[in-house]
């Protein structure tokens, strides 16, 4: 009888293409399947990305009503992981987020301007002003193929793609179940259409998420009915203000990842090189044999605080999270071994510094000064139709504003009262 | 190979009784007579005219559960979108629904998942996000509260919070036998519908014959863009038996139906206690010498309040039958809605008939839940208010 202690197992080893100094492991130069544009355009975007997370930092004096009310989860230290992932995904592939992964909507081609019209839930958001600034949502570019079937007639053989980049929720793990079921979709669409280009699902959620059931679920229904998702948790240490060691006691996410059955590997999140690789390879591996998980987890640091609501350093040394900034970070490797290429250096820098700085300010102050959507918006999209129930409730609500139009300032909101109005 | 059951929800359904039973001198709390009730649809003559079929039309006779089972047959040959998943669906189903499914259809459409609600919908969600018509079903209604985040928090805000990108989770439908059988105490017999009427975004169904069930789940797999949680009184799967037109037909949603017309007194219920409203109607009818209006709303969310509302402000008088808890139950919010519509109309305050505020003991169930004694018990009280 022999029972299995976990502790004498060795840990899952982390894979890492470049050190951080910005140079290569174990691999050379000629062995990277990417360009130097690439590694410049992957760059430019974490760049952004750390931006918007000063610029969220910036607003944390919380005087000001409206300031405090931009809520937001920031991503600072996790760009490597977002970015070098989406970069390994194309057009088809469909995401599931958390709500910490700015860079993977960056890398995708969401636009400053889209970025800042959720983040102000004004006229322009994809959302119509519903969500909470970060729960970004995106009609990504993607393909819609139409082949009629002539041995089949009677068969719908036309597939409306909603959507590739689902809008963020807040609640934590609920996306990984449907990212199973997505993927069970694509691979079903793939099966009864083989013109489709092939397509696979990422799904994105923290270390602190996999504690919920739905985590459970939807690994497990993934291996059970062969979807082709891949999984990657970014392992970043903390859960607003819990520690790992109060979110589990096993050798992290990635030893469960083998239990459900699903080919797992564990990346250093700071190296974008190997975040990108081991994406590549895993959507390849997703893609295969009819389909199959792939846990990846993405080792990380927090640097930021969870949220502009949170101040870490309440349960944190500022010293830790100092030190991870200047020695560790994804942002200064990939920096340090473009300048080692000879693709950057401090006049590039400062000039990339500047443009971003300047264009992130010009769609704050534009999205700033853009107006709120109908207020019609309210109460459309709960059901394709709006109901006969709330039909008339808009009717009473427009009377109340009627007569009270001291009490309601609706200024700001596209059309006014008139915005009640259905289209 | 087919999969067996697992023992905690094989019941022998309808084998014992638990609760009282009927003696030689009782009138009123008798056993519903399928064969008789004027719910069903005991000869084809009389489909025609309520679903607005072809006189060339033909049809079967059949119980719930092939009617349902047919339905989802015509649902997977109609459309490769369409999807069936769940517990223990691949052989059949533990009520039968999906039997022979996956045999014709295959088992990338027809099949189990692992044992896990909140897995099942969100998985569902998934599915119908990338333009699927997935209908996942939870073996039973009392099982669907794991679930419950997903349908919420998930399902219902889907195409609210998507906003102008155009994503939804319309394509799908949540499958999930309910109601009470007898003896299935505390985690086979709940009726949850009130909990989803409270969620805007999600349309909940109940039918309450094979007929009305083939053409309601019809209509909310191809008809229907919003998530619809359907709900299937498991005590009529076998009991409840008539024709059945063969051919594709749908039952509009959000449409009550009044089944029988009546002066007097309207009585609005769905599902299985429809009969027992039947039966204490016939009876009242006889002893009182009233006209007594039938409704069945059909889909409870969102609900026909016109249709309640013309019946009350003609006859000043109603009743809400429903099974599941009096508490902040779906009576409740037709009540109030009859009081704030048809206010001036009212000659006796509204009656809700419905179970106890309790839960559903085993050898209490009769007790519990509403029966045709206290349905007309409630109809000469309100005639006489």
């Amino acid at each position: 009888m022999a029972f299995i202690n976990p502790m004498d197992t060795p840990g899952i080893p982390t894979y890492r293409v470049m050190d951080s100094d910005g140079v290569l492991v174990g691999q050379s130069r000629s062995e990277l399947g990417f360009t130097n544009e690439d590694a410049l355009s992957w760059y430019r975007n974490m760049l952004t990305g750390w931006f918007f997370s000063l610029y969220y930092d910036g607003l944390r004096p919380d005087a000001d009503g409206l300031l405090t009310s931009r809520y937001g989860q920031v991503s600072a230290g996790e760009e490597g992981i977002s970015v070098g992932s989406a970069a390994a995904l194309t057009p088809d592939d469909v995401v599931f987020a958390q709500y910490r992964e700015t860079g993977v909507f960056q890398q995708r081609g969401f636009t400053l301007k889209q970025f800042m019209s959720q983040l102000f839930a004004n006229a322009n958001d994809n959302g119509r002003g519903r969500n909470m600034p970060v729960h970004y949502g995106c009609a990504y570019p993607k393909t819609v193929r139409i082949t009629p079937s002539p041995t089949s007639p009677m068969l719908e053989l036309e597939w409306t793609l909603t959507e590739a980049q689902h809008t963020i929720s807040s609640t934590l793990a609920t996306q990984i179940p449907q990212a199973s079921g997505a993927a069970y979709a694509l691979k079903l669409q793939a099966l009864q259409n083989p013109d489709k280009p092939p397509a696979i699902v990422a799904c994105y959620f923290g270390e602190g998420a996999a504690s919920e059931g739905d985590f459970h679920a939807g690994l497990n229904i993934a291996a059970t009915r062969s979807c082709p998702v891949v999984f990657i948790c970014r392992n970043n240490g903390y859960a607003i203000s819990t520690p790992t060691l109060e979110q589990y006691r096993g050798d992290g996410i990635a030893s469960r990842g083998v239990g459900y059955g699903i080919d797992t590997i564990r990346v250093d999140g700071n190296d974008i090189f190997a975040v990108y690789e081991t994406m590549k390879a895993a959507r390849g591996l997703a893609l295969s044999g009819g389909g199959r998980p792939v846990l990846i987890e993405a080792m990380s640091y927090r640097v930021s605080h969870h949220s502009t609501s949170d101040d870490s350093f309440a349960y944190r040394a500022r010293v830790e999270v100092e030190d991870w900034k200047r020695r560790d970070n994804p942002i200064i490797r990939l920096r340090k071994w473009l300048e080692n290429e000879g693709l950057w250096n401090e006049d590039l820098e400062r000039q990339a510094r500047e443009g971003i700085r300047r264009d992130v300010l010009r769609e704050f102050g534009e999205a700033e000064r853009a107006k709120k959507p109908a207020i019609r918006f309210a109460f459309e999209d709960v059901y394709e139709e709006v109901t006969e129930e709330v039909r008339e409730q808009m009717g009473e609500l427009k009377r109340i504003l009627e007569e009270y139009p001291e009490e309601y300032d609706l200024r700001g909101f596209e059309g006014g009262i008139k915005g009640l109005d259905e289209k | 190979m087919a999969s067996v059951p697992r023992p905690r929800r094989l019941i022998g359904l309808y084998s014992r009784r638990y609760s009282t039973t009927p003696t030689s001198s009782t009138r009123l709390n008798l056993p519903i007579d399928y064969k008789s009730t004027p719910l069903l649809h005991h000869t084809p003559s009389s489909l025609m005219n309520t679903l607005n079929l072809p006189p060339s039309s033909t049809s079967k006779s059949m119980n719930l559960y092939t009617a349902i089972n047919g339905a989802l047959r015509t649902a997977l040959s109609k459309s490769n979108k369409v999807m069936l998943f769940g517990e223990d669906v691949a052989f059949g189903g533990v009520f039968r629904c999906s039997m022979d499914l996956q045999t014709e259809f295959g088992s990338e459409r027809v099949f189990n998942t692992p044992l896990t609600e909140q897995g099942i919908i969100g998985f569902a969600i998934g599915a119908a996000a990338e333009g699927m018509k997935p209908v996942a079903e939870i073996q039973f209604a009392d099982y669907v509260f794991p679930a419950f985040d997903q349908i919420v928090n998930e399902a219902a805000k889907f195409r609210y919070r998507e906003g102008a990108t155009g994503g939804s989770a319309g394509g799908l439908v949540i499958r999930m036998p309910c109601g009470a059988v007898g003896h299935g105490a505390l985690y086979h017999s709940q009726s949850p519908e009130a909990l989803f009427a409270h969620i805007p975004g999600l349309q909940v169904v109940m039918p309450r014959s094979p007929s009305q069930a083939r053409g309601l789940l019809l209509s909310a797999i191809f008809e229907s863009k919003n998530p619809v949680v359907f709900m299937e009184p498991k005590v009529l799967y076998r009991a409840a038996v008539e024709h059945v037109p063969s051919e594709y037909y749908t039952i509009p949603l959000n449409k009550a139906e009044v089944i029988k017309p009546g002066n007097d007194l309207t009585i609005i219920s769905y599902g299985q206690p429809l009969y027992l409203c039947s039966a204490a109607i016939a009876a009242a009818e006889k002893a009182l010498g009233a006209s007594v209006e039938l409704i069945d709303l059909r889909t409870i969310y969102p609900w026909d309040r016109q249709t309640v509302l013309d019946s009350v402000k003609r006859t000043g008088r109603a009743i809400v039958v429903h099974e599941s808890m009096v508490n902040f139950g779906v009576g409740a919010e037709v009540a109030a809605t009859i009081q704030t519509g048809a206010f001036l109309s009212l000659e006796a305050p509204v009656k809700r008939v419905a179970g106890w505020s309790t839960h559903t003991g085993l050898t209490y169930e009769k007790l519990i839940l509403p029966d045709v004694a206290r349905i007309y018990d409630a109809i000469k009280q309100t005639l006489e208010y």
